[in-house]
């Protein structure tokens, strides 16, 4: 049945990694923030599609290395302790975690400034920090907390940091691909030199309004940069299951597109550098980031009924990001293994100081209820228990019977 | 067709934690038909086995349904009737259902599942300007009548913005499609019966509050609840509430609070929402005088504003207070303000008393 078949494709899922280049010296050196640049080849190839591909050797750094190290570090300890956080019901609703995708979050940050736009879905917490937001404000987010980034209105699915320029945090799939267009629209009106990266996934891909998005950008020539992180699983259902072509970096048609081994960050920063500038010069590209998420596709989602445990293991065993760039880090001779594992200690201690300072945190006044539904000065109203007075809320004004109507309902 | 176990069973309803009271076996005096104690999933799920069993010619599909749905509502579809008549499709809402409104024209009952009422928009051009226009159109040439649309909808405690929306309004203001509502597993059964087998379009929204937290004894045999049929569920005679879904729970407990200070109220199952059935209501409003209406959706523009103005045009000079609307607040569903927005049953409560005292 299905997992006989998937047998068969987790081995296209488990390519080898590359062996990294051998470091010229072999100088010991303690934690080096050394800028010299290091050429790295990225695992594998560029598959492309009417495009010529970016070369394979990527230029990086020792503190480049190091930081994706940390970061990608950060972003694991943060998605699991927000499984935890779930688990214990601290964090409600709905909780869609990336671990396993952080090198396409940070590949993608280390070839873009803050004014170029990203747009995604509801997988966007490490999205969220790579754009440079913090921890407690994410965890205060998932706890609904008004020290969240959207002041614990939003949730989970629905980060955002305007001075980042980072929109969000989308919960309807697709729904965020015209609107990364409309992002573009606006950047190459104002000649802002910056291009905007429209996040989605496999499943998206489907979406009607997605191609309605690449030929809009394709006829306006705007410097979108679609990118699909196809992690092969939309929910439940492998991608050769719902996409005849899931070759998703094709399916631009005459947009041009790149495949990308979205488990190697600097395959993915190459690769991002590239479609900037293509897309600054030209119009929209496709980058599809052939990525994993370890876990299901939500909290609610054990992700083992339509893939094996072993096809999980065995991509986190050849595969896992956050392993290749130790490996290059070892190798390269910029940490030892024992300074990355106290890096990784220190990352917990910060992610567990952030969770604890987040649950301290108020949950929201009730009257945050009607705020910012429109501009202020326009509210809701509702009659109140005596039914003759007719009650508005205006943006900070409460109405007293409902917070005694919470306590007795 | 109408149900025989309606009108002799006593459903009784015990209250149980926060919103949502677990609804216990009814108990049936129809002592020749088996029944079986059934939640509301199973009890749609036997409405599809059977749908598909009658009709060789028709197809249940939509997101993820192979497997049995997110929500169990198609275990077993796949494996006993076969993936040509129940699959999977990918995830396109508007595709989806204009697929569905072409299978149907083609003489076919297409079953489609839309997984959450909240990804039902991009599905809205079809439904609103294909499906529904498409007899009227065509001068009776052709038709989807075959159409059903089944879509989990209401709040369910921490769904949020995008997993908790009732958007029932919107398609009641479309002529030629039905909008049906089933408040119990043993109704939903009957009730997702007929719409699969009415010959026209219907949109049927399932209480997901109600999946696993509602237990019914449930007929086991073949059923049909007739659609745009209200039923009173709670005789009284000094107020008049009308509800459909899982608000009806809230309101049934609203009104055993109610009874306990005097106050006797008569609770309607709309269950049709389009086209309504406007006597039933307005013979109970004729006798009570006064009308309370609760949905969850947002209070302007929800279908109880619909229901108030007719009323009030046929019951004008009976009305002893005005139409009072327990319904969600003006906002979008929030995620920690939830318990806030919803329309709890103290709101109802209080709604009852000063009606009654106006």
């Amino acid at each position: 049945m299905a997992l006989s078949r998937l047998s068969s494709r987790s081995t296209t899922l488990l390519q080898p990694l590359a062996t990294a280049a051998f470091p010229t010296s072999l100088r010991r050196r303690h934690i080096s923030t050394d800028t010299t640049p290091i050429t790295v080849e990225t695992s594998l190839p560029f598959t492309t599609h009417l495009v010529e591909p970016p070369s394979r050797a990527v230029e990086t750094s020792s503190e480049e290395l190091l930081s994706f190290f940390r970061d990608m570090a950060l972003m694991r300890r943060m998605e699991i302790a927000a499984d935890s956080l779930y688990k214990a019901k601290l964090i409600r609703g709905f909780c869609h975690l990336y671990d396993g995708q952080e090198a396409v979050a940070i590949g993608m940050e280390a070839a873009i400034t803050r004014r170029d736009a990203i747009i995604t879905s509801y997988r966007d917490h490490c999205t969220f920090l790579g754009r440079g937001g913090g921890l407690f404000e994410a965890f205060s987010e998932l706890m609904g907390r008004t020290t969240g980034c959207s002041k614990g209105k939003g949730g989970s699915m629905h980060f955002y940091k305007k001075d980042a320029s980072f929109y969000g945090g989308h919960g309807i799939v697709g729904a965020q691909a015209p609107l990364g267009c409309g992002l573009a629209f606006a950047q190459k009106y104002s000649k802002e030199e910056a291009v905007t990266f429209t996040l989605y996934g496999d499943g998206a891909a489907n979406q009607g309004q997605l191609f309605e998005a690449l030929n809009i950008a394709a006829l306006w020539d705007l410097p979108a940069v679609l990118v699909c992180e196809n992690n092969h699983y939309g929910m439940g259902t492998a991608e050769w299951r719902s996409a005849k072509s899931p070759a998703y970096f094709k399916r631009g048609d005459y947009v041009p597109g790149l495949k990308v081994d979205g488990m190697d960050a600097l395959a993915v920063k190459q690769a991002c550098k590239f479609a900037k500038e293509y897309a600054l010069k030209n119009g929209p590209i496709i980058l599809e980031m052939d990525t994993y998420r370890y876990h299901g596709h939500s909290m609610s989602d054990p992700g083992s009924t339509y893939r094996t445990r072993d096809e999980i293991s065995g991509v986190r065993q050849v595969r896992d990001p956050i392993d290749r760039v130790r490996k290059l880090i070892i190798s390269h001779d910029i940490a030892t293994e024992k300074e990355l594992k106290d890096m990784e200690k220190e990352v917990r201690k910060d992610v567990d100081a952030a969770v604890a300072q987040a649950k301290e945190s108020p949950i929201p006044k009730p009257s945050e209820l009607f705020t910012n539904i429109y501009v202020k000065g326009f509210g809701s109203e509702s009659f109140g228990a005596d039914r003759k007075e007719l009650r508005k809320c205006r943006h900070t004004k409460i109405i007293s019977s409902l917070s005694t109507e919470q306590t007795q309902a | 067709m109408a149900s025989l176990l309606g009108r002799f069973c006593r459903k009784l309803v015990v209250p149980g934690s926060a919103h949502g009271a677990r609804m216990v076996s009814t108990t049936s005096s129809c002592g020749s038909e088996t029944v079986k104690s059934l939640n509301l999933y199973s009890a749609i799920n036997q409405a599809l086995h059977i749908a598909l069993e009658t009709d060789p010619r028709s197809y249940v599909f939509g997101e993820d349904v192979g497997f049995g749905g997110v929500f169990r509502c198609t275990t077993g579809l796949a494996e006993r009737f076969g993936k040509n008549r129940v699959f999977n499709t990918p995830l396109c809402e508007q595709g989806i259902v204009g697929f569905g409104i072409g299978l149907a024209a083609m003489g076919n009952r297409a079953v489609v599942e839309i997984q959450f009422a909240d990804y039902i928009y991009p599905a809205f051009d079809q439904i609103v300007n294909e499906a529904a226009k498409f007899r009227y159109r065509s001068g009776n040439q052709f038709n989807c009548g075959g159409l059903t649309i089944r879509a989990p909808y209401g709040a369910v405690g921490h769904g949020g913005h995008y997993h908790s929306q009732s958007p029932e309004a919107f398609f009641c203001h479309v002529p030629g499609i039905k909008v049906v509502i089933p408040r119990s597993p043993r109704e939903a059964k009957g009730l997702l019966l007929s719409s699969i087998r009415d010959p026209n379009p219907v949109v049927f929204f399932e209480p997901k509050w109600l999946y696993r937290q509602a237990v019914e004894e449930v007929p086991e045999h073949d059923y049909m609840i007739p659609l745009s049929e209200a039923e009173v569920i709670r005789e009284g005679n000094d107020i008049t509430l009308v509800g459909w879904g899982a608000q009806l729970t809230v309101m049934e407990q609203a009104c055993l609070d109610a009874e306990k200070e005097g106050i006797s109220c008569e609770l309607i199952d709309l269950k049709t929402l389009l086209p309504w059935d406007k006597e039933t209501v307005e013979a109970s409003v004729k006798k009570t005088g006064r009308l309370l209406i609760s949905h969850e959706a947002p209070v302007t523009g929800g279908f109880g504003a619909e229901i108030s103005a007719t009323i009030l045009e046929r019951c004008f000079l009976k009305l002893e207070a005005p139409v009072s609307r327990v319904c969600g607040l003006d906002t979008p569903f929030p995620l920690v303000f939830e318990p806030f927005y919803m329309p709890t049953k103290n709101k109802i409560l209080d709604a009852i008393k000063s009606t009654v005292n106006y």
